[in-house]
């Protein structure tokens, strides 16, 4: 076995990491083990997977390593490299290959707490669109046509309104 | 204006009061938001660094809540008030490390720090003495919600704030404390203890932040996951680990005395020995050692002493805060020998630890 980090000596300290019922396993090598800082103590293991474990998800992600941010110009060699993103569009561009290190990560992949007043109604109005057009999709499916044209009258509705209803006209 | 005028004094920091600080020192809840226009810090050049903190910091400098506040660009700190708010825990070294296109905006209460271009474009912390994590959090993200009216916040209704590193996505929230732990590591329990915090998925690290070690049994918790789950959520888990954490610690501490109180009473008496007598001391000494006077105050060893002389020796005693008090750089060497004049000066009117323990040997373990 070799080391995750040079890939090149054999690894000889062995790392687990369980988090709930994620197992993450890294193997280092003696000199990568002591330039990642660890020894004895457990307190910097944790912080010190996540970043490994980073490095291995995004190598497998799909994109391929010479993707580009359109916007900044951030590769995906340069995020293993740094473990950081380059700007906010990056989320867009990196899509497929985050996903499966935030679940990796976090407790969920969707966003659940906070959100911009600003943004707020906005988004309940997404969510409601979303729901509706759920709701037309099985309507349809089930040829109850009534109901669909009632739904796509709304949806219409919804969809026809400004794009951020705070900045409306009195 | 210098920010060594500007930042309360060691002995009013250290008496500021919060629940269960006999345990807990600090709280703190920081947020990490970015400007959607903007290139991450650690991507972007300098002018656009700098275009970013330009925008930023008058945005901050006009909130009500940051009036009067110290706001500067990070070159014109020096290296000294650098490593001061390191050690005030108001920035983090890596923010320390920081010139030009990096600033800093903090209140006069201490009570907020602002970190612009660290690895964020906005870290927003609000500190509370004690265990007051549900304050904190409740100040910052207030202050948060006025500034978004001014700043526009790089947000996805899916992924929450998007942030420089993807684990800090979602919320940017980290909600952490500090504490106190000489119990559980005397009784040797603080490994098990590590470990079971850490399977809740919460960090456990050293008096600095990531990386660092537990100097002087000082420990911080905090979250480590922000996606996924609301910000009350991650607060109240914190809450709960931590009242068990504190529980834990009062219980190694009665049970240490009732066990082992040679033990005990030999640690603190030592630290006291050492403190009040030495002539040249290390920083790194003075810290474990302080902790060890810190416990015994909290277990009445030192009845007439206050827990803030020893907080406030525990700051003054590092070393940007002893260059403060004088004029003059001052090598490794030469501090230690003026932290152990500090120390002894501060400590001549302490009388020697009240020892309640009779003759005889700690009972065995079994």
């Amino acid at each position: 076995m070799v080391c995750c980090i040079c890939k090149a000596k054999p690894a000889t300290v062995h790392l687990t990491q369980i988090q709930g019922d994620k197992v993450q396993k890294v193997d280092l090598c003696e000199e990568c083990a002591k330039d990642k800082g660890v020894n004895d103590s457990t307190f910097a293991i944790a912080d010190m997977l996540l970043g490994l474990g980073a490095s291995q998800e995004i190598e497998q992600a799909a994109g391929g390593p010479d993707v580009k941010c359109p916007k900044c110009g951030f590769s995906q060699s340069d995020f293993k490299k740094s473990g950081r993103l380059g700007c906010a569009e990056c989320y867009t561009t990196f899509a497929e290959g985050l996903e499966g290190l935030l679940k990796s990560m976090h407790k969920g992949i969707r966003h659940a707490g906070k959100v911009p007043e600003g943004l707020r109604q906005t988004r309940d109005l997404v969510d409601r669109l979303g729901l509706l057009q759920k709701k037309l999709a099985k309507a349809i499916a089930t040829e109850n046509f009534e109901e669909a044209a009632l739904l796509r009258d709304e949806i219409k509705q919804i969809s026809s309104r400004p794009a951020n209803p705070v900045t409306t006209s009195p | 204006m210098e920010l060594n005028d500007f930042l309360i004094s060691p002995a009013e920091v250290a008496r500021r009061k919060g629940p269960h600080d006999r345990i807990v020192m600090s709280s703190r809840v920081r947020l990490a938001r970015n400007i959607r226009e903007g290139v991450f810090p650690g991507w972007a050049k300098k002018p656009e660094r700098v275009r970013v903190l330009d925008l930023v910091r008058p945005a901050l400098e006009s909130l009500p809540e940051l009036k009067g506040a110290f706001s500067e660009s990070m070159e014109h700190l020096s290296t000294l008030d650098k490593n001061l708010l390191v050690e005030r825990h108001l920035i983090s070294r890596e923010h320390a490390a920081k010139r030009e296109g990096s600033g800093l905006v903090l209140n006069r209460e201490e009570s907020f720090c602002v970190m612009i271009n660290e690895e964020d474009h906005l870290r927003i912390q609000a500190l509370r003495p004690g265990l007051q994590l549900r304050q904190a959090w409740v100040a910052v993200d207030h202050l948060d919600s006025v500034l978004e009216k001014k700043l526009n916040y790089a947000f996805s209704p899916e992924l929450g704030y998007l942030t420089a590193c993807p684990t800090n996505l979602g919320t940017g929230i980290r909600v952490s404390a500090m504490l106190h732990l000489p119990g559980l590591v005397l009784a040797e329990q603080i490994n098990p203890i590590i470990q079971s915090v850490n399977k809740l998925g919460l960090a456990v690290r050293g008096l600095y932040g990531e990386g660092t070690e537990a100097l002087g049994n000082v420990f911080q918790v905090s979250n480590q996951m922000t996606l996924g789950e609301s910000e009350s959520t991650i607060v109240e888990r914190l809450e709960k680990v931590l009242a068990q954490i504190i529980e834990h610690e009062e219980n190694a501490r009665a049970t240490l005395l009732e066990k082992k109180p040679k033990m005990v009473h030999n640690h603190i008496g030592r630290a006291y020995g050492i403190l009040a007598n030495a002539h040249s001391i290390s920083s790194k000494e003075t810290m474990n050692l302080l902790s060890l006077l810190r416990l015994g105050v909290d277990l009445g060893s030192f009845p007439s002493v206050e827990r803030s002389l020893v907080d406030e020796l525990i700051l003054m005693t590092q070393p940007a805060h002893l260059q403060t008090v004088h004029s003059g750089k001052l090598s490794a060497e030469e501090r230690d020998l003026l932290r152990a004049d500090m120390l002894r000066g501060r400590l001549k009117p302490v009388s020697r630890p009240v020892a309640k323990t009779g003759s005889g040997l700690d009972k065995a373990d079994n």
